[in-house]
């Protein structure tokens, strides 16, 4: 036999490379989207998934409840902190309350609370679904009759749109009640200012934008993270992979997605 | 099944709390001005509202007492202001509202300065006395136009 | 009873079955042998409609698998069992609900008869008052095993087994063997075996299907099997190493390998 080798010039691999790649992120993103709303689609199929719906709200929301309330608590104690210096060099310490409210609610409290609901929930849905792959109990469910994506991807899915919302609302408040502790009771800001500029300066506008970014970042961790785990090589190099992977792709998404909404709703 | 209980129970108490801190965020926080519905109007109209909108503050004596529910054009010509002040506080008949800035370039706010009578405004009654914004550029070519004739 | 027509598989450009005609008798014990790599589980994968092929038919009676509806699909499901090569026990439930699952998703019994039922399956396979264990604490033999009773807990009419004997100890596999081989003649369910045990096979089959390279090499009793006159099936059974079925898998000649001069087309990258 000949020697038969192909050469390439250097910009025909990279364009390949990135044809690729390209090629395949939108096949990926078809996939995910098709998989995730099958499995949504099944929510009023019988038979009814009510127990575990409550099960994996268990696990993801209340599972992720502890990390939320400490995220938050030092999320609004370093805004009181770094605010308060900024904001005393122009003699407004008044507007404290307004600075944490504000970016608490329409950026903080979303894109953090989501971060770390995908490092405690996302990465254990795609690493639990992985194993369930690997070790062939997906397969098991479907000869025992069970719909696993009904099973097994809605009951996460739907978890995760319901908890984030809720776990958001919660590190909002805890946020803003720590930044009350440090501002007034540390750093001596009026307590009446703090709340009145407070409420003054956040309007329902801000609310709706993020209890929409949060329910949209929900979408997005419950689809991305089931796909993930779903779709993962049936390795376990595949699994430890796919988990890497479903973290570090449902954060640059939420990044993303939080830049657009924030155009959209400014 | 006992196991499945408590779940259930702690997941219950879950979306309790995480409904109450969005209804607290709601009602507490992101009510508009902390008002609402609250508080009584009163009407006041200005040849030139100079960017004064809907939700901007109103303010006496330095303090905010209101804000502008809302401002329309009326008849053509000029600008009809919606003003909804707290119900504690009382504005006498002659009061004197003006089209002010917060600062040299802040936001437009309504300043109001009492008058000198007993007599209070009711709800819906309109403030007489009114002062537009002052127009820089007006002034300036009021004085070059004067100038020149 | 069930019967494939012109079956295949491709995964990419390889094909893992080529188009196949399989004749699965119900009531009886099949075997599927061959080697690793053979398509023996990518074939029985797809008679139990886990993957849908590349073409052909599964008929079962005059309903074919591949175009069924979902809903269909599994209520045949409902009358099937499977036995997985890793026991594929649901490793957040104890021994119990792993067994009592099927009954618990498609039957309303009272958990009284449940329970019944459960001991009782538990009982065929030896592992009655191991209820409470977690799979994490059941070795390999006993996982099985408990697959074993979860498949046969709905009293299936078929079932699957994928490599039933393979990483267990003569004893526990010979245990699976003997359970296969009760349980389908007392049940009289079809058995799907696949498996590359060769004594096993042998031992409990009434029919066998040999496979290489995602063909069908012989099929017959395990009699006619044994004295076969095909070299390729001798040497399965016989295990030798070098044969008609060769012992190097490369596709290059050594020689040209050794003095680099590759005969597949490469890219430069």
């Amino acid at each position: 036999m000949s020697e038969l080798t192909i050469k390439q010039s250097g910009p025909a691999i990279f364009l390949g490379r990135l044809g690729r790649s390209t090629l395949r992120g939108c096949e990926q993103l078809g996939d995910a989207t098709m998989l995730g709303f099958h499995a949504l689609s099944l929510i009023f199929s019988k038979p009814w998934q009510g127990k575990h719906f409550v099960l994996q709200l268990y696990a993801l929301g209340v599972g992720s409840l502890a990390i939320i309330v400490i995220t938050g608590a030092f999320t609004g104690m370093v805004l009181a902190l770094q605010g308060y210096y900024t904001l005393a060099k122009f003699g407004s310490e008044s507007l404290l309350g307004a600075g944490v409210g504000m970016s608490i609610i329409r950026e903080l409290g979303p894109v953090l609370g989501a971060f770390m609901i995908i490092g405690r929930a996302g990465s254990s849905i795609t690493a639990e679904i992985g194993i369930m792959r690997v070790t062939e109990q997906t397969d098991a469910l479907e000869m025992m009759a069970v719909n696993p994506k009904q099973r097994i991807l809605l009951p996460r899915i739907v978890a995760v749109i319901l908890a984030v919302p809720l776990l958001v609302a919660i590190f909002d408040v805890v946020g803003i009640g720590t930044g009350y502790i440090v501002g007034v009771e540390l750093l001596g800001v009026n307590p009446g200012a703090y709340m009145a500029e407070l409420v003054a300066k956040i309007s329902m506008h801000d609310m709706y934008g993020g209890w929409v970014k949060s329910v949209v970042f929900g979408f997005l961790i419950g689809i991305i993270c089931t796909y993930m785990g779903y779709r993962a090589v049936p390795t376990t190099e595949g699994v430890a992979q796919a988990t890497t992977q479903a973290v570090v792709i449902s954060s640059v998404c939420v990044l993303i997605i939080d830049y657009i909404l924030t155009s959209f709703f400014l | 099944m006992q196991a499945y209980r408590r779940i259930e129970m702690t997941v219950g108490a879950f979306v309790i709390v995480g409904l109450l801190a969005i209804t607290w965020l709601a009602v507490k926080v992101g009510q508009v001005g902390g008002l609402g519905e609250s508080g009584y109007s009163l009407v006041a109209n200005f040849d030139d509202a100079g960017g004064v909108r809907k939700g901007s503050d109103i303010m006496m004596a330095g303090v905010v007492i209101g804000r502008i529910d809302s401002v329309k054009l009326t008849d053509n010509d000029h600008a009809t202001m919606l003003l909804r002040i707290n119900n504690d506080v009382k504005i006498t008949e002659d009061a004197f509202a003006s089209v002010r800035t917060k600062g040299i370039i802040g936001d437009r706010y309504i300043r109001i300065t009492q008058g000198m009578e007993e007599e209070i405004l009711e709800a819906g009654s309109e403030i007489e006395e009114t002062e537009s914004a002052i127009n820089i550029e007006d002034l300036i070519s009021k004085y070059i136009f004067s100038g020149k004739e | 009873m069930i019967r494939a027509e012109r079956l295949s598989k491709l995964f990419g450009d390889v094909a893992a079955l080529s188009p196949t005609d399989v004749h699965i008798r119900s009531g009886k014990i099949t075997a599927i042998m061959g080697g690793s790599g053979s398509g023996k589980t990518t074939l029985l994968r797809l008679l139990a409609g886990l993957e849908k092929p590349s073409s052909g038919h599964i008929w079962y009676g005059n309903e074919d698998l591949c175009t069924i509806s979902d809903k269909r699909l599994y209520q045949l499901r409902e009358s099937m069992g499977m036995l997985f090569q890793y026991s594929a026990l649901l490793n957040s439930l104890n021994v119990y609900d792993n067994v009592a699952f099927p009954l618990h998703e498609h039957t309303d019994l009272d958990e009284a008869v449940i329970r019944t039922m459960v001991s009782m399956k538990l009982e065929q396979v030896g592992l009655r008052g191991f209820e409470h264990l977690m799979p994490s604490e059941l070795s390999g033999g006993m996982a099985k095993r408990v697959a074993f009773a979860r498949a046969i807990a709905m009293d299936p009419k078929i079932v699957f087994f994928d490599e039933p004997t393979s990483g267990l100890d003569p004893i526990s596999s010979g245990v699976i063997s003997t359970l296969i081989k009760d349980t389908s003649t007392k049940n009289r369910m079809t058995s799907i075996v696949v498996t590359h045990d060769v004594p096993a096979g042998l031992s409990i089959a009434d029919h066998i299907i040999l496979l290489w390279q995602g063909r069908i090499i012989a099929e017959g009793s395990p009699d006619e099997i044994r004295h076969s006159t095909d070299e390729r099936v001798q040497q399965f059974l016989e295990g030798r190493p070098d044969g008609p079925i060769p012992f190097s898998r490369s596709t290059t000649s050594y020689i040209d390998d050794l003095t680099h001069k590759p005969g597949t087309v490469r890219l430069e990258s």
